[in-house]
């Protein structure tokens, strides 16, 4: 059974450490801070302009100054801060950010993303995702491992433009776990989701990986 | 000298606005954009506009209303993914667009303000938004050269304003107006409350007014939300 997108998310709140400052992207990355481990301190930014964001208001006391990247009402902890998008930035590109955990369209075997458009058809934009992979200290892609017609996302090279070069540090799928090392070391698969094979994951996958299930 | 506040929102671009002309709007999303200002844009009819602006509105507000009059030929953003009229007009030609990443965008501006024609940032190496930009290796890491941005006028919105045009946002409102009112030729601020000189705390003042041409009140304000994102109110008896 592949993992569901809580059961992703849940996988990705294990690359969490107690202080961390960290980034979520829109989609499952934004679940993942419902599975932060009790008594566990992780701050999240919010690239608008915002640390310590807190959970989703009451039905009624929706603020429409406080908002989080994805354009969703937000709160605020008694910790926050407030500031502007060339300060949260500063923070982004300057590497004060420990753990940034986004979405994919696609990965390479080299660590390459590519997750912002698809030229002719999707015109949406990179918002902050250039930024962050730029600058945060580690990269976690949390994505399907195969578009919905089944070809393979996980590739030898990325075809669509680019979000960043030799930038993924891991990457979560519905199927395993591949440790990428930003391309600088040969990918390795170091986990997989219950039921599903390694001969499963080689057939929905162009890149070249090592399987390592006890080397996680 | 004229005092900045503005009584009249049909006053606050008099003489600012001129067709081709490069205008900065604030906000992200639809939040913290200037509502009012958007709005006498559109009731002016200027036309040929490049927008630098993070989003485009949505459609039937913010931005999205030049867009529908036609007011607007070249959007400079990091996203555009909530409006389809967008879409429509980029894909069918009627509409240019530049992307850059939201962080140069901010840093751009920012740079813009300050008097800095142009810096260098890791963001985008190796991608579609270094095409034909200097790339320069600083201690072994690749950089691209992005250019400072300034325009003919910029539109901000803050939470509160005092006719020297000394500005305070509130929350996430704040995003990119700060950078933008210190990169415009002309500077037009609206604010929800208008408050005495000397009503702000002095320590805590986000904008200083030297960088604001005029000042006005907003008559409404509609603060639409994009997202609405509640919980329940069962959760606080559960985790309680």
């Amino acid at each position: 059974m592949a993992w569901t997108r809580e059961e992703m998310a849940a996988r990705a709140a294990q690359e969490l450490r107690d202080g961390f400052y960290v980034n979520l992207g829109i989609g499952i990355p934004t679940l993942v801070a419902n599975y932060i481990p009790a008594g566990m301190h992780v701050t999240l930014q919010s690239e608008n302009g915002m640390l310590g964001m807190g959970p989703f208001p009451y039905e009624g006391e929706e603020d429409a100054d406080l908002i989080n990247a994805g354009k969703q009402t937000i709160t605020e902890l008694d910790s926050s801060s407030y500031f502007s998008s060339a300060d949260s930035f500063g923070m982004i590109r300057g590497g004060h950010i420990a753990l940034s955990i986004l979405g994919g369209m696609q990965v390479a075997e080299n660590g390459d993303l590519a997750n912002w458009m698809v030229p002719g058809k999707m015109v949406k934009g990179m918002g902050g995702a250039m930024d962050l992979v730029a600058g945060v200290k580690r990269v976690v892609v949390v994505m399907d491992h195969v578009e919905k017609s089944g070809a393979p996302k996980f590739l030898k090279a990325c075809t669509l433009p680019l979000t960043g070069l030799g930038v993924v540090d891991l990457l979560i799928t519905d199927l395993g776990v591949f440790d990428v090392a930003r391309g600088k070391a040969p990918v390795r698969l170091t986990a997989l989701a219950p039921g599903v094979t390694v001969e499963e994951v080689k057939a929905k996958t162009e890149a070249a990986f090592a399987v390592d299930l006890a080397g996680a | 000298m004229a005092s900045k506040l503005i009584q009249r929102t049909a006053d606050a671009l008099d003489g600012y606005l001129f067709d081709g002309m490069s205008i900065m709007s604030g906000g992200f999303g639809v939040c913290g954009i200037p509502e009012n200002l958007i709005a006498a844009i559109r009731e002016h009819g200027v036309r040929d506009l490049t927008v630098i602006s993070n989003n485009c509105g949505i459609d039937g507000f913010g931005l999205g209303i030049l867009l529908e009059s036609g007011q607007i030929k070249k959007m400079v953003s990091s996203y555009v993914g909530e409006n389809k009229l967008f879409e429509q007009l980029y894909l069918s030609g009627k509409l240019e667009l530049e992307f850059n990443p939201q962080g140069t965008l901010a840093e751009r501006i920012r740079a813009g303000g300050a008097g800095i024609p142009a810096f260098f940032t890791k963001t985008g190496v190796g991608t579609l938004v270094a095409e034909g930009k200097e790339v320069r290796e600083f201690d072994g890491e690749l950089y691209v050269m992005e250019r400072g941005l300034v325009a003919d006028l910029s539109i901000v919105k803050a939470h509160k304003g005092d006719a020297e045009g000394n500005l305070v946002y509130r929350k996430t409102a704040r995003n990119f107006n700060p950078m933008m009112a210190t990169a415009g030729r002309k500077t037009v601020a609206e604010v929800e409350v208008l408050v005495e000189i000397g009503g702000l705390d002095k320590d805590n003042i986000h904008t200083p007014g030297i960088f604001v041409d005029r000042l006005l009140k907003g008559a409404h304000y509609e603060k639409r939300i994009e997202r609405t994102t509640t919980r329940p109110r069962a959760e606080a008896g559960a985790n309680a």
